[in-house]
């Protein structure tokens, strides 16, 4: 299936290379590069390539590019899904996915690469047993290791790998047996410039944290499950107890995880926390145009709108801007032409207000389209459905957990068209 | 080789030893030529080693010191190396004696190593295949699968031999983790030695038996790629692995499934004849199998579903639900390549959740939507927001989404796509600008109504001032005009003029082809369109020039007396011309139009031949041609046949023999055979329903065996599946108790929260059942039932059969109790058409939807006038009559206003800033010549007035126009709202007077709440008339066009024909307003208002009236 693996960083300097079968020479990625340099901006780059004897399939995350070289027919998704895969799991190991991190650890990181594919067919994507046999740095490990000379990978196939919950290791043990879950949901919207809703729907994740010892065994059920209309869970969810029950029922993995995804059904009305009044203008005469923002609370349910954040991606036409905020500070990258307007709370006393001119290159042409905003915000202690978690359970273990469940609402892709 | 290979195994301590004093020395031992290559690899690469040669001797010091910390230094330096693409080849002796080291993280990095440089270094490499040998037999099974991994990752065909036997070998290992690996080692050595096929058949066949869900995705995959045609040997293990597959680890999950595809496409007969007429007969609602299944054997249709077909159908269902989104891909593409048509819109929902995923999934799933969109409309429609463009999309996101979006268009909402189009048009991705154009066309030839309108629209577009949307409208009207020349010269002539500005040569050489053939609509353009090209041909592209050649040909067929020495110049151009396209052209048309001597018979046809009636083109989707790939696969991706690709075969005329995938022996599957029998006593209909209910069982139990997990998760969607056809069965003593058996076997599991009340229920509606155990009834019969006990069985099935979908709406169960206190006293008829309905809710789009479009198409004309920058000149608009205008107010008449001219509407959208004001909508004009600042809005009366004003408009340059929105609380009377509307030097007072129908807000209930609400707004707060309709608004569409068009209300779904229901609320105070609307005889129909605000009603019921009964 996957023959090799290709990282690619910003400037296309190949900085790390794999090959799960017979070696693939690193020319094959110059398809890639032509790609790369035709599409101009990185995420234009188609995933799919076809060359000669190859195909290639590559995502762009984090400014790299992971670029896999596939030989046969293969589901697209298969690979684009392992790539992420990868990436998630350098992620978790070093905290972040860069070129510099990846280079200090190539040693962990080809050892991860090695366990997770065997010839192209995933073998180990479970960041639970991926741990266990390779065990990510910390400082005190490495200082340990360099005096003891003892290593960072294990040597007995991990539990998990065997049984028939992966996701689990066998064995763990906490002083504090505490159980967190994050309720985060996502707007996504498109208003028009006459402040209508074109498209708003939610989205939401249920992130957890779980420390728990032995096998416990979690049920979750809902004041308001019928707000959930599609679902997709982590594999630890007994599917079937969901359909009967609606309550979610799992041996959790040890640590974080992704809990489910779900989506609100469209026929709940999606209340959208804030309005935006907008007018941006460019004359015909005179290289100038305005601009003039007003956002207010519109239904908050009661809480604080936070981190309230305007971005707009001007036209290549706007020089400089030279605006005036009543609160918050604006920056306006000259090479990317992004405005961002940096709020923080809102404030339904004093609403506020960005507003000012924008200049334009002389000569150029007006722009003949508004750019659109994209709004950014934050309000803590609710989920914006309503969703409320009702009750969680833990069987199979003795002792008592702590429990919480925390609440969180923010803009997913929320656009203001103007 | 081997009697070498041999003495190697036995001396193979010795060998480690002689290498460690010299690798050279080691290399002449073994054999001469490969040291000559070796040799010649060392040269090759001499320069770049030169470079390395300090570090590559220090490495070689530090891995052949005692000490492991050094060693291993050195093993991590070198993986380093790797890593980067550079070579360490020549290090390989003094890594590979380390193989055995007692360092696990050492011997790893060598095992990487040796992989990585085995094949370049074939007999070094042998020395460590002793050491993997020996692990092979270690008691740690962790051990024995790494080095058999290792062992057959080392590409050395010499080793075959010994590869094959630990294959075998571990194959039978009691660890599932070493057979799972011998599963991996099958492939690779198959592709390092394809001549052993046989042997790894006999060891793949003994390991699609293996009952572990580790092993089964292994096996699959080497199965597909050993030997994919071997079909039979899948026959055995087929329902093993269906049932397996939601335990099956993700990766293995996505092999399985594309695998059990193919296979299924081969051994059953299609489902989708009967398809077709029950996509006729609308019965969305009835997805789940079993109903569907007994709606076969109750029509009596030929067709069964074999059960083999189910069972896959049903166990990868839940897949949909995974997080992985290559799983989800590929039971959407199952679904799609075998499921019956019915049943096929379950996915929807579960791809577009993959559109919130990262952008290469989009990438490809929107790939996938858009092939399934061209024969699908109906799958994704209700969804169609979700493929609105985001101006953050990157360029292929945006395309593919657009592309959806055209396959998507109908008449129905047609006119929303084009207002969303019309915000596209001004992306400033032009490249993205250009494709909606294209998208345009393709609605405007797609769907007649809206010709014009696009039409007009796109006529508007060629004024804009970016060249390449300019161009491409010019392309695309040149096609629309194809599809209807007729009346349309005033749009040509446009274009003429447009000619000097525009430089895009396709768009030009459009232009000239336009001219061309349609000269005798154009006679008096048209030849000095061509007196202009003949003074610019020399500087033209080659594809104008060509056109130019063609129009001078047809002017001078048409009109020879003005161009015949224009057209003797152009082709005296054309003679000398560099390009000899154009040299050759301009000779053959030459023959053709002038007559001489030689030119002969030709000449004569000339005007049949150059002004023939063309076809007009098709504009038809990119992805139509991708349906001959499966979905899913990169084939389908790239729209190439991509190597390895295995095709779909057809469905089968006669299904094959199903008794092949009998299983006689072994535990959980045996209960197959017994099953068959029985069904052969109960007759036909039954026989696939008895089949299930077995089939369940026998998963439950197998699921308890496997695992702890499973059992106690127990399913009780399948469950009710099988009790659902018992109800249907009911008479049927044995079925019953069968069934019975199996829930009871899963109660224990089954929430004990709920069961409680619906007990008590039950067992008061339907005493009969009392004889069998309470716990038989499962939930979702419960709830499913509940309301149409005492309805026709057929209906009772078909709400069984919609369960899961059902269950959504059902959270504390009393709506349930209601609708069974009501449903009661109700009359028969309605009950069947009226659960389905009730039951459908979360699939299909909410049927108050539909007649909200009509409402916006009327607007749409207002919306493509957006289209124009600014000053588009009137007469354009003109051209579209087809739809009437909006209903759309005056507020300021630019003669009152000094050049300031304002209009309103009512969009009819919840308001933006306050729930209880009503939007408006107002257009400001500036038709004075200089430009107006400070456009605000001043005082109001009366004094309380609530407004929410929009934001001061800065300046407002003459001819522009712009659209502002406000929000106004009319306290639900219909009093006019004055206000001033201020410029900076003026001040006008202007008054909004709402009719009375937009002061409503739309809301959606279902039948029973209607008359349940309606029951509580009786004596005074009802208002009635009897009307005589216009016959042309008998039809409902036309009713509930009529009546939306009058008031902002939502349509109730109606379970009469007869009856229209409608229901809003006001928007300040909220209560509710029921509008009703009986047809009687003869066109007569009552008209009732149920509302406590009866002033309102009056109003309303005056202002419905004049619609319904003009014609």
């Amino acid at each position: 299936m996957i023959h090799s693996l290709f990282l690619i960083n910003h400037a296309g300097d190949i900085f790390l290379e794999k090959h799960w079968k017979s070696v693939i020479s690193r020319s094959v990625c110059d398809y890639f590069f032509e790609a790369k340099e035709k599409a101009v901006e990185p995420e234009n780059v188609p995933p799919v390539l076809q060359t000669p004897h190859h195909y290639l399939i590559s995502i762009y995350r984090d400014k790299l590019f992971f670029l896999s070289v596939v030989q046969t027919e293969v589901p697209p998704l298969f690979v684009i899904e392992f790539l992420h895969r990868v990436a998630d799991t350098i992620q978790d190991y070093f905290g972040e996915c860069s070129e510099s991190l990846i280079n200090d650890n190539v040693v962990t990181v080809y050892e991860l690469l090695e366990e997770m594919l065997d010839n192209g067919f995933p073998l180990a994507t479970e960041s639970n047993v991926l741990k266990e046999m390779i065990r990510p740095p910390t400082i005190l490990r490495s200082v340990v290791n360099t005096l003891t000379g003892s290593s960072n990978v294990g040597d007995k196939l991990p539990t998990g790998q065997l049984s028939s919950i992966p996701w689990r290791r066998a064995g763990v043990k906490y002083t504090n047996n505490e159980a967190y879950f994050d309720v985060i949901e996502e707007i996504d919207a498109i208003v028009d410039k006459s402040g209508m809703t074109v498209f708003a729907e939610i989205q939401g994740v249920i992130e957890a944290s779980v420390r728990l010892t032995g096998m416990p065994d979690l049920s979750m059920t809902f004041m308001n499950p019928s707000l959930l209309d599609d679902v997709s869970f982590h594999p630890c969810v007994r599917f079937k107890r969901w359909e009967s029950e609606r309550a979610l029922s799992f041996i959790p993995p040890d640590g974080n995880f992704t809990l489910m995804n779900y989506h609100v059904s469209s026929q709940n009305l999606v209340t959208i926390p804030v309005y935006v009044k907008q007018n941006i203008c460019f004359f015909e005469t005179g290289p100038c145009g305005r601009l003039d923002i007003t956002i207010g609370p519109k239904q908050t349910m009661g809480k604080t709108v936070e981190a309230l954040m305007v971005t707009i991606h001007m036209p290549k036409a706007v020089l400089s801007a030279n605006l005036t905020a009543t609160q918050g500070n604006y920056t306006y990258d000259l090479a990317t032409k992004v405005l961002v307007w940096d709020i923080g709370k809102l404030n339904p006393q004093k609403l506020p207000n960005l507003r000012g001119s924008l200049s334009l290159q002389s000569g150029a042409p007006k722009p003949e389209d508004n750019p659109s905003l994209n709004i950014d915000l934050k309000i803590q202690q609710v989920a914006i459905s309503g969703l409320k978690v009702s009750r969680l359970e833990m069987n199979g273990e003795k002792y008592k957990p702590f429990k919480g469940v925390k609440y969180l609402t923010k803009a997913g892709n929320f656009q203001v068209r103007t | 080789m081997d009697v070498g290979f041999s003495s190697l195994r036995s001396e193979a301590v010795g060998a480690m030893r002689m290498a460690l004093v010299s690798a050279e020395n080691l290399q002449l031992t073994l054999k001469p030529e490969p040291s000559q290559e070796e040799q010649a690899l060392t040269n090759s690469k001499g320069s770049i080693k030169e470079t390395h040669k300090a570090g590559n001797e220090d490495l070689k010091e530090m891995l052949e010191s005692n000490k492991e910390s050094l060693k291993l230094d050195a093993m991590k330096r070198v993986v380093g190396l790797i890593s980067k693409g550079k070579n360490a080849s020549e290090l390989f002796p003094a890594v590979v004696k380390n193989v055995a080291s007692k360092n696990i993280e050492l011997k790893k990095l060598v095992y990487v190593y040796l992989v990585r440089y085995a094949e370049e270094q074939q007999d070094l490499a042998l020395l460590s295949i002793s050491t993997f040998q020996r692990a092979l037999k270690d008691p740690n099974q962790f051990i024995r699968g790494s080095a058999l991994r290792v062992l057959s990752s080392i590409r050395v065909p010499i080793i075959v031999p010994i590869m094959m036997l630990a294959i075998k070998e571990a194959a039978a290992d009691l660890s599932p983790y070493v057979r799972k690996t011998s599963a991996h080692a099958i492939q690779k050595l198959y592709s390092l030695d394809p001549d052993q096929k046989e042997q790894l058949i006999e060891v793949i066949e003994k390991l699609l038996k293996d009952k572990s869900t580790l092993v089964a995705g292994s096996v699959v995959m080497a199965f597909e790629e050993v030997c994919p045609d071997r079909i039979d040997l899948i026959h055995k293990n087929y329902r093993k692995l269906c049932n397996l597959l939601v335990d099956v680890e993700e990766w293995g999950q996505v092999v399985i499934i594309s695998m059990l595809t193919r296979y299924a496409r081969t051994q059953f007969t299609s489902p989708w004849k009967e398809g077709a007429i029950f996509d006729e007969n609308n019965d969305k609602a009835f997805y789940d199998s079993d109903s569907e299944e007994k709606k076969d054997t109750t029509e009596a249709k030929p067709y069964i579903m074999d059960p083999d077909h189910r069972l896959l159908l049903r166990n990868t269902k839940p897949l949909l639900q995974s997080r992985n989104t290559a799983v989800v891909m590929c039971v959407a593409q199952l679904y799609w390549h075998l499921a019956p048509t019915q049943e096929v819109n379950i996915v929807t929902k579960s791809l577009v959740r993959l559109l919130r995923s990262h952008r290469e999934v989009q990438y490809i799933v929107l790939q996938n939507i858009a092939t399934m969109s061209i024969q699908r409309k109906g799958m994704f429609e209700p969804y169609m927001k979700s493929f609105y463009v985001r101006s953050t999309d990157a360029t292929h996101i945006k395309t593919l989404k657009l592309e959806i979006l055209t396959n998507l268009a109908n008449e129905a909402n047609i006119s929303t796509i084009l207002r969303e189009f019309q915000t596209y048009v001004k992306s400033q991705d032009k490249a993205f600008a250009a494709a909606t154009i294209q998208a345009i066309g393709r609605c405007a030839t797609n769907i007649t109504d809206v010709t014009d309108t696009c039409l007009s629209g796109l006529v508007l577009l060629l004024s804009n001032r970016d060249e390449t949307v300019v161009a491409e409208s010019v392309v695309v009207i040149k096609k629309l005009l194809q599809t209807q020349p007729t009346q349309h010269s005033e749009i040509i002539k446009h274009m003429a003029k447009l000619f000097d500005n525009i430089t895009v040569s396709m768009a030009r050489a459009s232009i000239l082809w336009l001219m061309g053939e349609y000269c005798d609509r154009v006679p008096k353009i048209a030849p000095d369109v061509l007196r202009k090209m003949a003074k610019t041909f020399t500087a033209e592209e080659d594809i104008v020039k060509l056109q130019t050649v063609n129009l001078a040909a047809k002017l001078y067929l048409t009109n020879s007396k003005q161009t015949k020495l224009l057209t003797q110049y152009i082709l005296n151009l054309g003679k000398y011309d560099q390009s000899y396209d154009i040299r050759d052209r301009t000779r053959f048309i030459r023959q053709l139009i002038v007559p001489n001597e030689k030119s002969g018979a030709l000449n004569k046809y000339a005007r049949r031949i150059l002004l023939a009636p063309k076809p007009a083109p098709v504009l038809e989707s990119s992805f139509k041609d991708r349906e001959r790939f499966q979905l899913g696969t990169l084939s389908h991706s790239l729209n190439t046949k991509a190597a390895g690709y295995q095709e779909l075969s057809d469905w089968p005329a006669v299904a094959p023999d199903q008794s092949v995938r009998n299983v006689e022996v072994i535990e959980p599957v045996q209960e197959w055979a017994p099953s068959v029998g029985k069904t052969k006593k109960s007759g036909k209909p039954k026989s696939a329903d008895k089949f299930y209910s077995d089939d369940e069982e026998e998963k439950e139990e197998e699921g308890s065996e496997s695992s702890k997990d499973s059992s106690s998760s127990s399913s009780s969607s399948e469950e009710s599946g099988s009790e659902s056809e018992e109800e249907s069965s009911e008479e049927s003593e044995k079925t019953s108790s069968d069934s019975g058996k199996s829930s009871s076997g899963s109660e224990k599991s089954s929430s004990e929260s709920e069961t409680e009340p619906k007990k008590k229920k039950k067992t008061k509606k339907a005493p009969q059942k009392k004889s069998k155990p309470p716990a038989a009834f499962s939930d979702s019969d419960e709830n499913g039932n509940g309301p149409v006990a005492q309805a026709s069985s057929s209906s009772a099935e078909s709400s069984s059969g919609s369960e899961t979908d059902s269950e959504d709406s059902d959270p504390p169960a009393t709506p349930q109790k209601k609708k069974d206190v009501k449903s009661k006293p109700k009359a028969e008829v309605k009950s069947k058409v009226e659960v389905s309905l009730l039951d459908l809710v979360d699939f299909s789009p909410a049927p108050t939807n539909a007649p909200k479009s009509s409402v916006i198409s009327s607007s749409l004309l207002s919306d493509l006038e957006g289209l124009s920058l600014s000053n588009i000149s009137s007469t354009m608009q003109v051209t579209t009559p087809s739809f009437g205008p909006v209903k759309t107010y005056e507020l300021l008449h630019h003669m009152t206003g000094k050049g300031l001219s304002a209009k309103y509407h009512f969009p009819r959208q919840p308001c933006l800033y306050e729930p209880s004001m009503v939007a408006v909508q107002v257009i400001l004009t500036n038709s004075s010549d200089h430009s107006l600042e400070e456009i605000h809005i001043g005082e109001r009366s009366p004094a309380g007035l609530n407004i929410h004003c929009f934001n001061t408009i800065e300046r407002l340059e003459p001819e522009a126009s712009v659209t502002v929105s406000m929000g106004i609380d009319f306290s639900d009377s219909t009093q006019a709202a004055n206000f001033q509307l201020c410029t900076k030097e003026d001040q006008f007072s202007v008054s909004i007077q709402p009719a009375v129908g937009e002061l409503l807000m739309p809301s959606s209930m279902t039948e029973q709440d209607y008359s349940k609400e309606q029951g509580k707004l009786l004596g005074m707060n009802e208002t009635s008339a009897t009307i005589t309709m216009a016959t042309a608004n008998t039809s409902s569409q036309a009713i509930s066009k009529q009546v939306l068009s009058v008031c902002n209300v939502g349509e109730v779904p109606s379970s009469q024909k007869s009856v229209h229901r409608f229901a809003g609320r006001t928007v300040s105070s909220g209560a509710l307003v029921l509008v009703c609307l009986e047809l009687k005889e003869s066109s007569t129909a009552l008209l009732t208002i149920n509302t406590e605000k009866s002033v309102m009603a009056s109003m309303l019921l005056r202002d419905l009236k004049q619609p319904l009964v003009q014609a």
